[in-house]
Protein backbone atom coordinates (compact mmCIF):
# COMPACT_ATOMS: atom_id res chain seq x y z
CA UNK A 1 0.00 0.00 0.00
CA UNK A 2 1.98 2.85 1.55
CA UNK A 3 5.59 3.09 3.48
CA UNK A 4 5.43 5.37 6.07
CA UNK A 5 8.99 6.77 3.79
CA UNK A 6 6.19 7.65 1.36
CA UNK A 7 3.90 9.17 3.82
CA UNK A 8 6.78 11.49 4.58
CA UNK A 9 8.23 12.27 1.15
CA UNK A 10 4.14 13.70 0.42
CA UNK A 11 4.02 15.43 3.69
CA UNK A 12 7.41 16.85 3.58
CA UNK A 13 6.43 18.44 -0.50
CA UNK A 14 3.29 19.40 0.44
CA UNK A 15 3.66 21.26 3.38
CA UNK A 16 7.14 22.93 2.90
CA UNK A 17 9.51 21.90 -0.19
CA UNK A 18 6.67 22.35 -2.99
CA UNK A 19 4.32 24.47 -1.04
CA UNK A 20 1.55 25.42 -3.74
CA UNK A 21 1.81 29.50 -2.07
CA UNK A 22 5.40 30.63 -1.80
CA UNK A 23 7.36 27.93 -3.62
CA UNK A 24 5.15 26.93 -6.79
CA UNK A 25 3.50 30.43 -6.55
CA UNK A 26 0.27 29.00 -8.03
CA UNK A 27 -2.89 30.28 -7.52
CA UNK A 28 -2.02 33.84 -6.53
CA UNK A 29 -5.27 35.20 -7.52
CA UNK A 30 -7.60 33.28 -4.88
CA UNK A 31 -4.45 34.52 -2.63
CA UNK A 32 -5.08 37.67 -3.33
CA UNK A 33 -8.65 38.29 -2.93
CA UNK A 34 -9.84 36.27 0.58
CA UNK A 35 -6.71 36.62 2.62
CA UNK A 36 -8.36 39.72 4.05
CA UNK A 37 -8.31 37.62 7.07
CA UNK A 38 -6.79 34.81 8.27
CA UNK A 39 -10.84 33.24 8.83
CA UNK A 40 -11.42 33.73 4.91
CA UNK A 41 -7.99 32.03 3.92
CA UNK A 42 -8.48 28.69 5.75
CA UNK A 43 -11.99 28.26 5.20
CA UNK A 44 -11.11 28.86 1.35
CA UNK A 45 -8.15 26.55 1.83
CA UNK A 46 -9.96 23.50 3.45
CA UNK A 47 -12.72 23.84 0.52
CA UNK A 48 -9.47 23.33 -1.66
CA UNK A 49 -8.45 20.67 0.85
CA UNK A 50 -11.77 18.68 0.15
CA UNK A 51 -11.68 18.95 -3.74
CA UNK A 52 -7.52 18.30 -4.03
CA UNK A 53 -8.40 15.10 -1.69
CA UNK A 54 -11.32 13.79 -3.29
CA UNK A 55 -10.42 14.69 -6.79
CA UNK A 56 -7.20 12.45 -6.14
CA UNK A 57 -8.60 9.29 -5.12
CA UNK A 58 -11.23 9.99 -8.27
CA UNK A 59 -8.36 10.29 -10.98
CA UNK A 60 -5.82 8.31 -9.58
CA UNK A 61 -8.61 5.50 -9.71
CA UNK A 62 -9.53 6.17 -13.46
CA UNK A 63 -5.73 6.97 -14.31
CA UNK A 64 -6.03 3.74 -16.09
CA UNK A 65 -9.33 4.16 -17.83
CA UNK A 66 -8.91 7.86 -18.89
CA UNK A 67 -7.57 8.06 -22.92
CA UNK A 68 -3.77 10.36 -22.48
CA UNK A 69 -4.93 12.64 -25.59
CA UNK A 70 -8.10 14.02 -23.68
CA UNK A 71 -7.23 13.54 -20.03
CA UNK A 72 -7.22 17.27 -19.32
CA UNK A 73 -10.72 17.63 -20.44
CA UNK A 74 -11.96 14.98 -18.72
CA UNK A 75 -9.90 16.06 -15.40
CA UNK A 76 -11.65 19.37 -15.07
CA UNK A 77 -15.02 17.54 -15.87
CA UNK A 78 -14.33 15.59 -12.33
CA UNK A 79 -12.94 17.98 -10.68
CA UNK A 80 -15.80 20.45 -12.08
CA UNK A 81 -18.43 18.05 -10.88
CA UNK A 82 -15.99 18.14 -7.20
CA UNK A 83 -16.42 21.81 -6.64
CA UNK A 84 -20.19 21.54 -7.30
CA UNK A 85 -20.41 19.70 -4.37
CA UNK A 86 -18.33 21.84 -1.94
CA UNK A 87 -20.24 24.73 -3.21
CA UNK A 88 -23.17 23.57 -2.59
CA UNK A 89 -22.12 22.64 0.91
CA UNK A 90 -20.91 25.89 1.79
CA UNK A 91 -23.85 27.56 0.40
CA UNK A 92 -26.01 25.36 2.64
CA UNK A 93 -24.49 25.01 5.92
CA UNK A 94 -21.93 28.38 5.81
CA UNK A 95 -24.03 30.90 4.17
CA UNK A 96 -22.08 34.04 5.38
CA UNK A 97 -18.98 32.61 4.72
CA UNK A 98 -20.57 31.41 1.20
CA UNK A 99 -21.02 35.21 0.44
CA UNK A 100 -17.86 36.53 1.53
CA UNK A 101 -15.16 33.82 -0.64
CA UNK A 102 -18.30 34.22 -3.43
CA UNK A 103 -16.72 33.38 -6.69
CA UNK A 104 -13.53 31.94 -5.96
CA UNK A 105 -15.52 28.84 -4.49
CA UNK A 106 -16.59 27.51 -7.89
CA UNK A 107 -13.39 29.01 -9.63
CA UNK A 108 -11.06 26.07 -7.45
CA UNK A 109 -12.11 24.31 -10.77
CA UNK A 110 -9.60 26.40 -12.95
CA UNK A 111 -7.39 26.60 -10.09
CA UNK A 112 -4.20 25.90 -11.37
CA UNK A 113 -3.01 23.97 -7.86
CA UNK A 114 -5.45 21.19 -8.47
CA UNK A 115 -5.55 21.05 -12.13
CA UNK A 116 -1.57 21.01 -11.39
CA UNK A 117 -1.84 18.04 -8.62
CA UNK A 118 -4.27 15.93 -10.22
CA UNK A 119 -1.79 15.87 -13.92
CA UNK A 120 1.75 15.77 -12.18
CA UNK A 121 0.42 13.17 -9.31
CA UNK A 122 -2.74 11.59 -9.11
CA UNK A 123 -2.60 10.65 -12.86
CA UNK A 124 0.33 8.63 -12.11
CA UNK A 125 -0.11 7.55 -8.92
CA UNK A 126 -2.16 4.69 -7.23
CA UNK A 127 -5.32 6.41 -4.85
CA UNK A 128 -4.17 5.92 -1.47
CA UNK A 129 -0.87 8.44 -1.85
CA UNK A 130 -2.91 10.26 -4.45
CA UNK A 131 -5.27 11.47 -1.64
CA UNK A 132 -2.74 12.01 0.60
CA UNK A 133 -0.73 14.51 -1.68
CA UNK A 134 -3.71 16.57 -2.23
CA UNK A 135 -4.44 16.71 1.38
CA UNK A 136 -0.95 17.82 2.07
CA UNK A 137 -0.74 20.09 -0.56
CA UNK A 138 -4.06 21.90 0.48
CA UNK A 139 -2.62 21.72 4.01
CA UNK A 140 0.79 23.59 3.06
CA UNK A 141 -1.61 26.57 1.01
CA UNK A 142 -3.77 26.30 4.32
CA UNK A 143 -1.04 26.99 6.74
CA UNK A 144 0.58 29.95 3.91
CA UNK A 145 -2.94 31.42 3.44
CA UNK A 146 -3.69 31.51 7.43
CA UNK A 147 0.00 33.47 7.93
CA UNK A 148 -0.91 35.90 5.06
CA UNK A 149 -4.05 36.42 6.16
CA UNK A 150 -3.31 37.40 9.56
CA UNK A 151 -0.41 39.42 8.75
CA UNK A 152 -2.37 41.51 6.74
CA UNK A 153 -5.34 41.82 9.06
CA UNK A 154 -3.06 42.56 11.96
CA UNK A 155 -1.83 45.45 9.92
CA UNK A 156 -4.36 46.70 8.27
CA UNK A 157 -7.37 46.46 11.05
CA UNK A 158 -5.67 45.43 14.56
CA UNK A 159 -7.60 42.23 14.83
CA UNK A 160 -7.21 38.90 15.01
CA UNK A 161 -9.71 35.89 13.68
CA UNK A 162 -11.72 38.70 12.19
CA UNK A 163 -14.91 36.63 10.15
CA UNK A 164 -14.56 34.07 12.63
CA UNK A 165 -18.42 34.64 13.63
CA UNK A 166 -19.36 33.17 10.52
CA UNK A 167 -17.72 30.15 11.49
CA UNK A 168 -19.02 30.09 14.93
CA UNK A 169 -21.43 32.33 16.19
CA UNK A 170 -20.70 32.15 19.66
CA UNK A 171 -16.90 33.27 19.13
CA UNK A 172 -15.32 36.91 18.21
CA UNK A 173 -12.87 38.68 16.16
CA UNK A 174 -10.32 39.65 18.96
CA UNK A 175 -9.19 43.45 18.71
CA UNK A 176 -5.38 43.27 19.47
CA UNK A 177 -3.52 46.29 18.86
CA UNK A 178 -5.60 49.55 20.76
CA UNK A 179 -9.11 51.00 19.13
CA UNK A 180 -7.09 54.25 17.91
CA UNK A 181 -5.05 52.06 15.51
CA UNK A 182 -5.76 54.11 12.41
CA UNK A 183 -5.09 50.89 10.04
CA UNK A 184 -2.58 50.57 7.45
CA UNK A 185 -4.75 49.91 4.43
CA UNK A 186 -2.58 49.22 1.74
CA UNK A 187 -1.86 45.28 3.53
CA UNK A 188 -5.69 44.91 2.96
CA UNK A 189 -5.38 45.85 -0.69
CA UNK A 190 -3.88 43.55 -3.18
CA UNK A 191 -0.26 45.40 -3.42
CA UNK A 192 -0.44 44.47 0.88
CA UNK A 193 -0.72 40.95 -0.40
CA UNK A 194 1.89 40.99 -2.44
CA UNK A 195 4.62 43.08 -0.55
CA UNK A 196 3.85 39.93 2.49
CA UNK A 197 4.39 36.99 0.30
CA UNK A 198 7.37 38.35 -1.54
CA UNK A 199 8.50 38.39 2.07
CA UNK A 200 7.47 35.00 2.90
CA UNK A 201 9.30 34.05 -0.04
CA UNK A 202 12.17 35.51 0.79
CA UNK A 203 11.87 33.51 4.20
CA UNK A 204 11.35 30.54 2.35
CA UNK A 205 14.42 30.79 0.64
CA UNK A 206 16.42 32.37 3.53
CA UNK A 207 15.44 29.23 5.59
CA UNK A 208 16.35 26.73 2.85
CA UNK A 209 19.43 28.23 2.30
CA UNK A 210 20.74 27.67 5.68
CA UNK A 211 19.66 24.33 5.59
CA UNK A 212 21.50 23.58 2.82
CA UNK A 213 24.62 25.25 3.92
CA UNK A 214 23.98 22.67 7.75
CA UNK A 215 23.85 19.55 5.16
CA UNK A 216 27.02 20.53 3.07
CA UNK A 217 28.80 21.22 6.42
CA UNK A 218 27.48 17.78 8.09
CA UNK A 219 28.88 14.89 7.01
CA UNK A 220 26.15 12.84 5.04
CA UNK A 221 24.28 10.48 7.31
CA UNK A 222 23.68 6.70 7.02
CA UNK A 223 21.08 5.49 5.57
CA UNK A 224 18.91 5.13 7.63
CA UNK A 225 16.13 2.00 8.11
CA UNK A 226 13.23 2.99 7.02
CA UNK A 227 9.97 2.18 8.98
CA UNK A 228 11.77 1.65 12.39
CA UNK A 229 11.31 5.44 14.01
CA UNK B 1 53.75 75.88 -18.28
CA UNK B 2 52.74 72.06 -17.31
CA UNK B 3 51.61 69.48 -19.44
CA UNK B 4 49.09 66.99 -18.58
CA UNK B 5 47.65 64.03 -20.73
CA UNK B 6 43.97 63.34 -21.12
CA UNK B 7 41.09 62.52 -19.28
CA UNK B 8 41.04 66.62 -18.77
CA UNK B 9 38.91 65.46 -15.47
CA UNK B 10 38.82 68.58 -13.19
CA UNK B 11 36.95 66.01 -10.05
CA UNK B 12 34.88 63.40 -9.99
CA UNK B 13 31.33 63.87 -8.42
CA UNK B 14 30.53 61.67 -5.78
CA UNK B 15 26.95 61.01 -4.45
CA UNK B 16 27.54 62.36 -1.58
CA UNK B 17 28.52 66.00 -3.38
CA UNK B 18 25.08 65.71 -5.66
CA UNK B 19 22.93 64.84 -2.87
CA UNK B 20 24.45 67.87 -0.82
CA UNK B 21 23.63 70.18 -3.89
CA UNK B 22 20.68 69.18 -3.90
CA UNK B 23 19.75 69.76 -0.07
CA UNK B 24 21.23 73.29 -0.81
CA UNK B 25 18.74 73.54 -3.74
CA UNK B 26 15.44 72.87 -1.93
CA UNK B 27 16.44 75.62 0.69
CA UNK B 28 14.74 78.57 -1.25
CA UNK B 29 11.94 76.49 -1.17
CA UNK B 30 12.01 75.26 2.68
CA UNK B 31 12.36 79.06 3.47
CA UNK B 32 9.20 80.07 1.73
CA UNK B 33 7.44 77.04 3.32
CA UNK B 34 8.58 78.24 6.93
CA UNK B 35 8.00 81.86 5.93
CA UNK B 36 4.30 81.78 4.47
CA UNK B 37 3.10 77.83 5.23
CA UNK B 38 4.25 77.92 9.21
CA UNK B 39 7.69 76.91 10.42
CA UNK B 40 6.07 72.83 11.64
CA UNK B 41 7.67 71.75 8.21
CA UNK B 42 11.35 71.78 10.13
CA UNK B 43 9.62 69.63 12.54
CA UNK B 44 8.85 67.16 9.94
CA UNK B 45 12.00 67.53 7.92
CA UNK B 46 13.89 66.31 11.14
CA UNK B 47 11.22 63.55 11.76
CA UNK B 48 11.39 62.22 8.15
CA UNK B 49 15.41 62.35 8.13
CA UNK B 50 15.77 60.77 11.40
CA UNK B 51 13.50 58.38 10.11
CA UNK B 52 15.29 57.59 6.80
CA UNK B 53 18.56 57.24 8.47
CA UNK B 54 17.72 54.55 11.24
CA UNK B 55 15.98 52.47 7.91
CA UNK B 56 18.97 53.02 5.99
CA UNK B 57 21.31 51.86 9.26
CA UNK B 58 18.95 48.99 9.86
CA UNK B 59 18.99 47.86 6.20
CA UNK B 60 23.05 48.05 5.89
CA UNK B 61 23.51 46.18 9.01
CA UNK B 62 21.56 43.48 8.01
CA UNK B 63 23.23 43.15 4.47
CA UNK B 64 26.60 43.62 6.51
CA UNK B 65 27.36 46.51 4.37
CA UNK B 66 29.66 49.65 5.96
CA UNK B 67 27.48 51.91 7.84
CA UNK B 68 29.21 55.21 7.23
CA UNK B 69 30.45 55.22 3.73
CA UNK B 70 26.16 54.24 2.84
CA UNK B 71 24.94 56.64 5.80
CA UNK B 72 27.05 59.77 4.61
CA UNK B 73 26.13 59.90 0.93
CA UNK B 74 22.97 61.56 1.71
CA UNK B 75 20.65 60.00 -0.74
CA UNK B 76 18.19 59.15 2.12
CA UNK B 77 18.46 62.27 3.49
CA UNK B 78 17.36 63.46 -0.04
CA UNK B 79 14.82 61.18 -0.19
CA UNK B 80 13.70 61.86 3.35
CA UNK B 81 13.65 65.68 3.00
CA UNK B 82 11.04 65.11 -0.54
CA UNK B 83 8.78 63.06 1.76
CA UNK B 84 8.30 65.53 4.69
CA UNK B 85 7.89 68.63 1.69
CA UNK B 86 5.12 67.06 -0.02
CA UNK B 87 3.40 65.33 3.46
CA UNK B 88 1.01 67.78 4.99
CA UNK B 89 2.90 69.84 7.92
CA UNK B 90 0.95 68.79 10.64
CA UNK B 91 0.98 65.02 9.72
CA UNK B 92 0.99 62.69 12.76
CA UNK B 93 5.21 62.03 13.36
CA UNK B 94 3.97 58.25 13.01
CA UNK B 95 2.52 59.06 9.26
CA UNK B 96 6.11 60.41 7.76
CA UNK B 97 7.76 58.08 9.87
CA UNK B 98 6.15 55.27 8.34
CA UNK B 99 6.55 56.64 5.03
CA UNK B 100 9.96 57.18 5.36
CA UNK B 101 10.53 53.73 6.88
CA UNK B 102 8.57 51.81 3.53
CA UNK B 103 10.48 54.48 1.17
CA UNK B 104 14.08 52.99 2.70
CA UNK B 105 13.11 49.68 3.57
CA UNK B 106 10.54 48.60 0.53
CA UNK B 107 11.10 50.54 -2.22
CA UNK B 108 14.86 51.36 -2.26
CA UNK B 109 16.32 48.29 -0.42
CA UNK B 110 14.60 45.62 -1.20
CA UNK B 111 15.32 46.40 -4.83
CA UNK B 112 18.78 46.51 -4.19
CA UNK B 113 19.76 49.83 -2.61
CA UNK B 114 21.37 52.92 -4.15
CA UNK B 115 20.98 53.28 -7.56
CA UNK B 116 18.89 50.18 -8.02
CA UNK B 117 15.66 51.06 -7.13
CA UNK B 118 13.27 50.97 -10.34
CA UNK B 119 10.47 53.36 -8.61
CA UNK B 120 11.24 56.87 -6.84
CA UNK B 121 11.50 55.98 -3.43
CA UNK B 122 9.33 59.68 -1.90
CA UNK B 123 6.53 58.92 -4.34
CA UNK B 124 6.07 55.77 -3.26
CA UNK B 125 6.22 56.74 0.02
CA UNK B 126 3.47 59.41 -0.71
CA UNK B 127 1.43 56.81 -3.25
CA UNK B 128 1.62 54.35 0.37
CA UNK B 129 0.11 57.08 2.46
CA UNK B 130 -2.33 58.60 0.55
CA UNK B 131 -4.05 54.78 -0.37
CA UNK B 132 -3.77 53.81 2.95
CA UNK B 133 -4.62 57.10 5.73
CA UNK B 134 -6.37 58.97 2.85
CA UNK B 135 -8.08 61.22 5.78
CA UNK B 136 -5.14 62.52 7.40
CA UNK B 137 -2.95 62.89 3.70
CA UNK B 138 -5.84 65.50 3.18
CA UNK B 139 -5.73 68.02 6.35
CA UNK B 140 -3.84 70.86 5.52
CA UNK B 141 -3.66 73.88 7.73
CA UNK B 142 -6.00 76.54 6.66
CA UNK B 143 -4.99 80.22 5.31
CA UNK B 144 -3.19 81.97 7.90
CA UNK B 145 -3.07 79.57 10.58
CA UNK B 146 -2.28 81.53 13.81
CA UNK B 147 -0.66 78.88 16.39
CA UNK B 148 2.48 78.89 18.47
CA UNK B 149 5.07 76.80 17.06
CA UNK B 150 4.99 74.75 20.39
CA UNK B 151 1.44 73.94 19.56
CA UNK B 152 2.13 72.71 16.01
CA UNK B 153 4.88 70.41 16.99
CA UNK B 154 2.38 68.66 19.95
CA UNK B 155 -0.26 68.32 17.75
CA UNK B 156 2.39 66.66 15.12
CA UNK B 157 3.72 64.46 18.13
CA UNK B 158 0.25 63.26 19.01
CA UNK B 159 0.27 65.26 22.36
CA UNK B 160 -2.36 67.40 21.91
CA UNK B 161 -6.27 66.64 19.74
CA UNK B 162 -6.19 67.56 16.34
CA UNK B 163 -8.53 70.48 16.16
CA UNK B 164 -10.97 72.14 13.43
CA UNK B 165 -8.11 74.57 12.45
CA UNK B 166 -6.39 71.73 10.66
CA UNK B 167 -8.87 71.14 8.65
CA UNK B 168 -7.99 72.81 5.22
CA UNK B 169 -7.79 71.22 1.70
CA UNK B 170 -5.09 72.31 -0.88
CA UNK B 171 -5.88 74.80 -3.14
CA UNK B 172 -6.17 72.21 -5.86
CA UNK B 173 -8.51 70.46 -3.65
CA UNK B 174 -10.57 73.44 -2.82
CA UNK B 175 -11.02 74.78 -6.28
CA UNK B 176 -12.13 70.72 -7.48
CA UNK B 177 -14.88 71.04 -4.31
CA UNK B 178 -16.24 74.03 -5.42
CA UNK B 179 -16.35 73.40 -9.07
CA UNK B 180 -18.10 69.66 -8.40
CA UNK B 181 -20.41 71.15 -5.85
CA UNK B 182 -21.51 73.90 -8.09
CA UNK B 183 -22.28 71.72 -10.79
CA UNK B 184 -21.52 74.06 -13.67
CA UNK B 185 -23.10 77.43 -12.16
CA UNK B 186 -19.43 78.89 -10.52
CA UNK B 187 -16.84 79.78 -12.44
CA UNK B 188 -13.03 79.71 -11.75
CA UNK B 189 -12.24 82.76 -12.34
CA UNK B 190 -14.99 83.88 -9.86
CA UNK B 191 -13.71 81.27 -7.05
CA UNK B 192 -10.22 82.28 -7.36
CA UNK B 193 -10.84 85.62 -7.19
CA UNK B 194 -13.10 85.56 -3.96
CA UNK B 195 -12.10 82.86 -1.61
CA UNK B 196 -9.35 82.70 1.45
CA UNK B 197 -7.06 80.15 0.37
CA UNK B 198 -6.53 81.37 -3.08
CA UNK B 199 -3.56 84.28 -3.87
CA UNK B 200 -2.09 85.79 -6.84
CA UNK B 201 -1.76 82.88 -8.77
CA UNK B 202 -2.22 79.57 -7.04
CA UNK B 203 -2.63 78.74 -3.29
CA UNK B 204 -2.39 81.58 -1.11
CA UNK B 205 1.46 81.66 0.12
CA UNK B 206 1.99 78.13 -1.72
CA UNK B 207 2.43 79.84 -5.04
CA UNK B 208 5.54 81.24 -3.39
CA UNK B 209 7.22 78.04 -2.16
CA UNK B 210 6.36 76.85 -5.67
CA UNK B 211 8.21 79.83 -7.21
CA UNK B 212 11.25 78.41 -4.11
CA UNK B 213 11.66 75.43 -5.60
CA UNK B 214 11.94 76.56 -9.07
CA UNK B 215 14.93 78.98 -8.11
CA UNK B 216 16.32 75.63 -6.69
CA UNK B 217 15.72 73.51 -9.80
CA UNK B 218 17.52 76.38 -11.90
CA UNK B 219 20.55 76.11 -9.23
CA UNK B 220 20.50 72.38 -9.81
CA UNK B 221 20.31 72.98 -13.83
CA UNK B 222 23.23 75.97 -13.18
CA UNK B 223 25.17 73.18 -11.79
CA UNK B 224 24.50 70.81 -14.16
CA UNK B 225 23.54 67.82 -11.69
CA UNK B 226 20.12 68.07 -13.64
CA UNK B 227 19.72 68.64 -17.82
CA UNK B 228 16.99 71.31 -18.92
CA UNK B 229 15.29 68.21 -20.57
CA UNK B 230 12.47 66.20 -17.66
CA UNK B 231 11.93 69.45 -16.56
CA UNK B 232 11.04 71.42 -19.47
CA UNK B 233 8.81 68.88 -21.30
CA UNK B 234 7.01 68.14 -17.55
CA UNK B 235 6.04 71.88 -17.05
CA UNK B 236 5.55 72.31 -20.99
CA UNK B 237 3.07 69.17 -21.27
CA UNK B 238 0.81 70.43 -18.11
CA UNK B 239 0.76 74.17 -19.81
CA UNK B 240 -0.03 72.61 -22.82
CA UNK B 241 -3.12 70.33 -21.84
CA UNK B 242 -4.17 73.02 -19.00
CA UNK B 243 -4.25 75.66 -21.65
CA UNK B 244 -6.03 74.03 -24.01
CA UNK B 245 -8.32 72.82 -22.15
CA UNK B 246 -8.48 76.87 -19.98
CA UNK B 247 -9.26 77.82 -23.83
CA UNK B 248 -11.38 75.53 -24.40
CA UNK B 249 -13.59 76.14 -21.36
CA UNK B 250 -12.15 78.91 -19.01
CA UNK B 251 -14.96 78.92 -16.50
CA UNK B 252 -14.66 74.95 -15.73
CA UNK B 253 -10.67 74.88 -16.21
CA UNK B 254 -8.07 76.90 -14.09
CA UNK B 255 -5.56 78.66 -15.95
CA UNK B 256 -2.36 76.43 -16.78
CA UNK B 257 0.08 78.85 -13.99
CA UNK B 258 -2.30 78.24 -11.47
CA UNK B 259 -1.18 74.47 -12.32
CA UNK B 260 2.18 75.01 -12.23
CA UNK B 261 2.18 76.96 -9.23
CA UNK B 262 -0.28 74.41 -7.17
CA UNK B 263 0.95 71.18 -5.52
CA UNK B 264 3.47 69.20 -6.37
CA UNK B 265 4.10 70.58 -9.94
CA UNK B 266 7.15 72.63 -9.40
CA UNK B 267 9.13 70.10 -6.81
CA UNK B 268 8.40 67.64 -9.18
CA UNK B 269 9.38 68.49 -12.22
CA UNK B 270 12.95 69.67 -11.12
CA UNK B 271 13.30 67.09 -8.13
CA UNK B 272 11.61 63.91 -8.37
CA UNK B 273 11.31 63.12 -11.71
CA UNK B 274 14.96 64.40 -12.42
CA UNK B 275 15.98 61.49 -10.13
CA UNK B 276 18.85 59.67 -12.20
CA UNK B 277 17.86 56.55 -10.58
CA UNK B 278 14.31 56.06 -11.39
CA UNK B 279 13.90 57.96 -14.91
CA UNK B 280 14.95 57.60 -18.35
CA UNK B 281 18.73 58.41 -19.29
CA UNK B 282 18.55 58.94 -22.86
CA UNK B 283 18.15 62.86 -24.23
CA UNK B 284 14.75 62.13 -25.49
CA UNK B 285 14.05 59.60 -23.31
CA UNK B 286 13.94 62.13 -20.61
CA UNK B 287 11.56 64.47 -23.02
CA UNK B 288 9.27 61.39 -23.22
CA UNK B 289 9.28 60.53 -19.27
CA UNK B 290 8.92 64.40 -18.33
CA UNK B 291 6.33 65.39 -20.85
CA UNK B 292 4.11 62.02 -19.85
CA UNK B 293 4.57 62.75 -16.14
CA UNK B 294 3.36 66.47 -17.01
CA UNK B 295 0.68 64.95 -18.82
CA UNK B 296 -0.55 62.43 -16.45
CA UNK B 297 -0.19 64.53 -12.85
CA UNK B 298 -2.50 66.86 -14.69
CA UNK B 299 -4.80 64.46 -15.41
CA UNK B 300 -5.00 62.50 -12.11
CA UNK B 301 -5.22 66.02 -10.45
CA UNK B 302 -8.34 67.46 -12.52
CA UNK B 303 -9.91 64.59 -13.42
CA UNK B 304 -8.78 62.16 -10.82
CA UNK B 305 -10.26 61.41 -6.99
CA UNK B 306 -6.67 62.03 -5.39
CA UNK B 307 -5.84 66.26 -4.32
CA UNK B 308 -2.80 65.53 -6.46
CA UNK B 309 -1.10 63.35 -9.19
CA UNK B 310 2.70 64.25 -9.31
CA UNK B 311 3.30 60.85 -7.32
CA UNK B 312 1.17 58.55 -8.77
CA UNK B 313 2.04 60.44 -12.64
CA UNK B 314 6.01 59.71 -11.82
CA UNK B 315 5.29 56.49 -10.46
CA UNK B 316 3.46 55.33 -13.66
CA UNK B 317 6.20 56.72 -15.65
CA UNK B 318 8.92 55.00 -13.77
CA UNK B 319 6.95 51.80 -14.80
CA UNK B 320 7.56 52.60 -18.22
CA UNK B 321 11.61 53.98 -18.09
CA UNK B 322 12.45 50.23 -19.45
CA UNK B 323 10.76 50.61 -22.38
CA UNK B 324 11.52 54.26 -23.20
CA UNK B 325 14.81 54.18 -22.50
CA UNK B 326 15.39 50.68 -25.32
CA UNK B 327 13.16 52.70 -27.82
CA UNK B 328 15.63 56.29 -27.55
CA UNK B 329 18.57 54.66 -27.67
CA UNK B 330 21.16 57.27 -29.97
CA UNK B 331 22.87 56.41 -32.68
CA UNK B 332 26.41 55.66 -31.81
CA UNK B 333 29.26 58.66 -32.33
CA UNK B 334 30.18 58.05 -36.45
CA UNK B 335 27.36 55.74 -37.11
CA UNK B 336 23.99 56.60 -38.77
CA UNK B 337 20.63 56.44 -36.65
CA UNK B 338 19.76 53.10 -37.73
CA UNK B 339 15.75 54.22 -37.45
Amino acid sequence: MITREEIKTIADNGIWKQNTSIVQILGLCPLLAVTTNAVNGIMLSLATIIVMAMSGVAIASLRNLIPHEIRIPVFILIVAALVTVVDLLFNANLHELYLVLGIFIPLIVTNCIVLARVEAFAAKNPPVQATLDGVFMGIGMLWTLAVLGAMRELLGSGTILGGIDMVFPSLQPIQVLPESYPGFLLALLPPGAFILLGCMIAWKNWMSAKAAERAQRRPPEPVSTAGCH
Amino acid sequence: MSFTTSPYLLKDTSVSQVMTQVCIALIPGIVAYVWLIGPAILAQLVIATLAALLAEAVMLRIQRKPLAIFLSDGSAIVTAWLIALTFPPLAPWWLVFTGTVFAIVIAKHLYGGLGQNPFNPAMVAFAVCIVSFPALMSQWPSVGLQMPLVEQINIILGLAPRVDALSGATPLDALKTALKLGDGSVDVAHLLANQDVFGNFAGRGWEWVAGGYLIGGLYLWERKLITWHVPTAFLASMTLIGGALWLYSPTQFANPLFHLLSGGAMIGAFFIATDPVSGCTTPRGKLIFGAGAGLLAYIIRVFGGYPDGVAFAVLLMNLCVPVIDLLTQPAIFGMKDKS
